[in-house]
């Protein structure tokens, strides 16, 4: 497991040099020019011209990769076109605060999807099955959205229980941190929490319908311990994937639940940074998501192991 | 014990709601750029400087100017020579006095520092004068009529001197009525009290809390649920919803800028077509175009229809051009004399629901008098360079304003004009602009306008749609806040109750 | 386990599978649910009682009536009317961007899982790679460079679902690779393309199935967001999604404008979802 976790760390890094240049040029393929954003609605010439000699944005494709990637190995991500702000701490302000919400948020989605799961599996056809199934699906229809502003309006604003937005370093606040984060991971764990039932539910008809579990009841065992010590167990593989990969995909940032609950991560900073053409912050954040997903990957590929001890020794 | 407790405890109350009453949250609809007025860019940014960075000159809601760091100023050798006398005592953040070399050394940064976007606005600056402690002469090139507007404005704004060397946008140094505290960039900008401010008694608040929340749906829910006292911009779909709620004041104000649509007339291959070639078709658009059933349907009447670039506060709004209502028919009969029956073209526009909203009925309308547009949302960036380059048919955007004339003119239909997107050119037209730079004489100034505009509404390369709006929506614990046509938050007498 | 039994008589099991389908009461419901959408989407110009794309000044904003049955719109256009014609974009999205997926994904995703060694690590590098590319700039990248339509948008909402389809199948195929079936399968020598088609492609659809279906919900909604960006359905051409996101603008003023559009993205995820469960049911090779 040593030996699998250090192979991997060391494949990292040419994953991350292939990510950074295919964003490199797909950069270099958008329309819109960096250039016009900054030089302000007046678009002086003269600044333009000075600031395409500063930026070196002229420069041939692989003279601009390379002096990227020479800064990026010192440390240096450089700065923000559009605020000046150098990225690393650009990253350093956002990381927190994204990866509290994905937190919270994939927290609440296992809590709410895998028992969900469970008991529409057990109770197969029964209303509780269908209700737990509605439930989820009107999850992954509601636009994030939506769902949000509805919650603003009727938590924050009639009955006046949560902060309406902000966000609050758990360092500063650690409950009001947690209050002004619940409306916002609890709508991203809609959808996710969807997702988790569907694939829980799935997973455990099939293992329940599997032999060996109708061996397991045969020999007289709880139903109880059946299901959640034999059934769960190899029901969850697709679980494990797809938890992991959503949590990858909540570092990346949620861009319109943050916009809605107005807190400042990755996917707010991302966006904008994509249509102003920000490109050296594109780039330092998504070499900081792709290192997220890597790691995510890792954890899927570990857990899968201790799920499953004969994926240990792979022919 | 008990009443000790309660006492302390009614005292930490008291406590925590007085230092909650001093902070005002002003909502914004982005999150500004540079906190640096010489680098800046954009017009939510201002809104920030507004409170940081006090200017030589300021303007009143009527777009006269009026004293700010300057008490007085005078115009002499034959318009060559603008001199300021500057009020005596203001202080910078950092303790430093603010007198006519600060001055001197503010102008200069904003016209020489390599990536200034101040220098064209300073362009007919040949130098700087420092006449005594408290006199600066600036000598120009040539007369300059749009001088003092870009002095009311970001070019003359004084940063101490003493912070010129350091990373400004990361910690402006001004002189204005609150300074610098810390940002969060997306998240927070925070303003603190200046209490040596020289009119630090007409400012009540301790602390200045923008909060950028884009959407204003948001905004409004964040203001209703008192997370905010503020927001600007207003969503004219939300306008209905404010005009109904008494805990709320809506406060809306015509803005100095206008969104319209640019026709590419001179541009290469996209403007070669009837819309881009022959005015007359322009005209049929124009007549085929309701800015009032735009206003109506989109607006929530707050979209003021426009016809000229000037906003109609602006003593060069001219009478003799009414805005020119819908007219399908006399379309028809436009495009019949052009010798088409039916004109095709593309329309772009940035993408967001309003601008949606309003491109789908000029579609709409225009259809009736014969015009089949194709409609093509797109991202500004990529819009901005379509624009540039003249790989466009017709793009439906807009100016944010300026309080001189020139800044919502010159720029956009000169034949060398930076932002001329028309690719128009007209040898008068610039002649007439050109002049008008140069006379500060508001009488003659509005002759040399009109005659432009005669030309310009006739053959027509933007077409006016309406004056950009600002509505300001504040709670009703505010008072004495007062909207002003350039969309700036003037917070001098506002307070707070309770 | 039964499933060696299945593999010697694979055209019995598919028999069988379609009796169960059919049997199937859920099943059968969403299948219906999905074809009742796809007729009123093929058919909209028969059903629809306003023409879609006509702005009309005197009913902004009507509330759902006998002569608007879902309500009008922001520009006093018929909502019913636009849902029918909305539906041939947003279907199209849901199952075209869906299937690029599955057919990309699963493929791949069986490679990686059950040769693994480089196989697995190119493509896990890969799919790594594709996560980490923010969705944006692709669907930009791709606006710009194929022109915008809407089996471009199907492309980009396609090519950025199919990592997690690759993981999915992937993690499933390592798991099935291990069980004492296909360990006999090897052992009598039977070639590694049967052992995938016969053995673990079965086993890996559960999880790949119930993922499609969702997935669908998540590309009518991601297609709005195209169509913003230029790319997608073009307006005034409507779709489910970007009549949501004009509708969020008056969510308080006209609710109708959400409601319909969001129930009707709702009814087809349900559809799907529950033909997804008779399937999955249908092809569960140990359910008697």
């Amino acid at each position: 497991m040593l030996k699998l976790t250090l192979r991997r760390l060391l494949v990292a890094i040419p994953t991350l040099i292939l990510v950074s240049l295919i964003v490199f040029s797909l950069q270099k393929l958008l329309p819109g020019d960096p250039l016009l954003t900054m030089a302000g609605e007046e678009r002086d010439p003269e600044v333009l011209a000075f600031l395409r000699e500063k930026y070196r944005l002229d420069d041939p494709f692989h003279v601009q990769y390379l002096a990227w990637l020479g800064n990026v190995l010192t440390g240096d991500f450089g700065r923000s076109l559009r605020t000046g702000v150098p990225v690393s701490t650009l990253i350093a302000q956002k990381l927190p605060v994204t990866l509290q919400l994905a937190v919270m948020a994939i927290v609440l989605a296992l809590l709410i999807g895998i028992p969900a799961g469970i008991l529409s599996a057990v109770k197969k056809g029964t209303a509780t099955d269908y209700a737990a199934n509605v439930v989820a699906l009107s999850g992954v229809s509601i636009p994030n959205f939506w769902l949000g502003i509805i919650l603003i309006m009727v938590v924050s604003v009639q009955w006046q229980l949560l902060p309406a937005s902000g966000y609050v370093p758990p360092t500063e606040n650690f409950l009001q941190s947690l209050r002004t984060m619940l409306m916002p991971s609890f709508v991203l764990a809609t959808a996710l929490a969807a997702y988790l039932m569907r694939h829980t539910r799935s997973a455990m008809l099939g293992v329940l319908s599997s032999d060996y579990i109708r061996t397991a009841k045969a020999k007289g065992l709880l139903p109880k311990t059946v299901i959640l010590k034999h059934a769960l167990r190899n029901a969850l593989m697709p679980i494990v994937t797809l938890t992991t990969l959503l949590f990858g995909e909540l570092l990346a940032g949620a861009v319109l639940t943050e916009q809605v609950f107005t807190i400042p991560g990755f996917g707010k900073l991302i966006v904008d940074a994509v249509f102003t053409r920000d490109y050296a912050v594109v780039q330092g954040v998504v070499l900081c998501t792709a290192v997220g997903f890597i790691f995510m990957n890792l954890v899927a590929d570990l857990l899968y192991v201790v799920i499953n001890p004969r994926l240990r020794h792979p022919q | 014990m008990r009443t000790l407790f309660a006492t302390v405890l009614t005292g930490a109350l008291l406590a925590a709601s007085s230092a909650w009453a001093q902070d005002f949250r002003i909502g914004l609809q982005e999150d500004p750029d540079l906190l640096d007025p010489h680098r800046a860019r954009t017009f939510v940014g201002r809104i920030v400087f507004t409170s940081l960075c006090d200017k030589l000159i300021d303007v009143d809601a009527k777009l006269n100017f009026v004293p700010e760091l300057a008490s007085e100023w005078a115009w002499s050798d034959e318009n060559k020579t603008l001199t300021f006398k500057l009020v005596e005592g203001a202080l910078f953040h950092d303790g430093t006095p603010f007198n006519a070399e600060a001055a001197k050394a503010n102008i200069d940064r904003a016209r020489t520092l390599q990536d200034s976007l101040r220098k064209s606005e300073l362009a007919s600056v040949e130098s700087v004068e420092v006449v005594d402690e408290f006199t600066v002469a600036l000598h120009l090139s040539k007369p300059d009529a749009t001088l003092l507007a870009q002095l009311s404005d970001r070019a003359g704004m004084m940063l101490s001197p003493a912070t010129f060397d350091g990373d400004v946008a990361a910690n402006p140094v001004c002189s204005g009525p609150y300074k610098f505290a810390s940002r969060v960039q997306n998240d927070r900008i925070v303003l603190e009290k200046f209490a040596d401010h020289r009119d630090a008694g007409a400012h009540h608040f301790d602390r200045l809390v923008f909060l950028p929340i884009p959407d204003s749906t948001v905004r409004l829910a964040n203001l209703r649920a008192g997370d905010l006292d503020m927001l600007e911009r207003l969503n004219p779909s939300d306008a209905e919803s404010v005009r109904g709620d008494a805990a709320l004041q809506f406060m809306p104000v015509a803005g100095l800028g206008y969104q319209g649509i640019t026709i590419n007339t001179g541009g290469g291959e996209r403007s070669e077509n009837p819309l881009g070639q022959d005015k007359r078709v322009r005209q049929a658009f124009q007549l085929a175009i309701g800015r009032d059933v735009i206003n109506d349907v989109v607006g929530q009447k707050l979209f003021e229809p426009a016809q000229q670039p000037f906003p109609a506060a602006s003593p060069y709004n001219s009478p003799s051009f009414p805005v020119v209502q819908r007219d399908p028919e006399a379309a028809k009969a436009l495009l019949a004399e052009a010798g088409v029956e039916r004109v095709s073209f593309e329309l772009s526009f940035g993408n967001n629901t309003t601008t949606q909203a309003i491109n789908e009925l000029i579609q709409a309308m225009a259809a009736e008098a014969g015009f089949d547009i194709s409609l093509r949302p797109t991202e500004f960036a990529a819009m901005q360079q379509d624009m540039k380059s003249g790989n466009y048919q017709a793009s439906q955007i807009g100016w944010s304003g300026r309080v001189d004339p020139d800044g919502n003119l010159h720029q956009f239909v000169t034949c060398e004009g930076a932002l001329n997107d028309s690719k128009y050119c007209n040898e008068e037209v610039d002649r007439l602009l050109n002049a008008a730079r140069v006379t500060p004489d508001v009488g003659e100034r509005q002759a040399l306008y009109e005659d432009a505009q005669k030309i310009l509404q006739d053959e027509l390369p933007i077409i006016y749609i309406y004056h950009q709006p600002w509505p300001f929506v504040l709670s009703g614990a505010v008072s004495g806040f007062t909207a002003y046509p350039d969309g700036m938050v003037r917070l001098k007498g506002v307070q707070l109750s309770k | 386990m039964s499933m060696q039994a299945e593999a010697i008589a694979p055209r019995r099991r598919f028999g069988r599978t379609i009796t169960k389908f059919v049997g199937n009461r859920s099943a059968v419901l969403g299948g219906a649910v999905v074809l009742v959408f796809v007729l009123l989407a093929a058919g909209a110009p028969l059903f629809s009682t306003h023409d879609p794309f006509q702005a009309s000044f005197t009913t902004i904003r009507h509330a759902p009536s006998a002569e608007f049955w879902f309500g009008s719109d922001e520009l006093g256009r018929d909502v019913y009317s636009r849902m029918l014609y909305g539906a041939r974009a947003s279907l199209l999205a849901g199952m075209i961007s869906v299937s690029i997926a599955l057919l990309v994904g699963v493929p791949f995703g069986l490679v990686a899982g059950f040769y693994g060694g480089w196989a697995d690590a190119v493509i896990s590098r890969i799919t790594e790679a594709m996560l980490a590319i923010p969705f944006l700039i692709l669907a930009i990248a791709l606006a710009a460079f194929l022109g915008p339509s809407l089996s471009n948008a199907m492309i980009a909402i396609g090519l950025s679902a199919t990592p997690i389809f690759i993981r999915l199948t992937r993690g499933q195929a390592l798991a099935i690779k291990t069980e004492d079936y296909v360990e006999g399968a090897r052992a009598i020598g039977l070639p590694n393309h049967l052992i995938m088609t016969r053995y673990i492609f079965p086993n890996v659809l559960p999880p790949i199935v119930v993922q499609a279906t969702i997935t669908v919900a998540t590309a009518i909604i991601a297609e709005a967001s195209l169509s913003f960006l230029g790319l997608g359905q073009q307006p005034p051409n409507p779709s489910w999604g970007s009549m949501l996101n004009t509708a969020k603008n008056f969510m308080s003023q006209a609710p109708w404008m959400s409601v319909f559009p969001g129930g009707a993205i709702f009814l087809v995820v349900l559809g799907f979802n529950l033909l997804g469960d008779g399937l999955r049911d249908a092809l569960d090779p140990r359910d008697h």
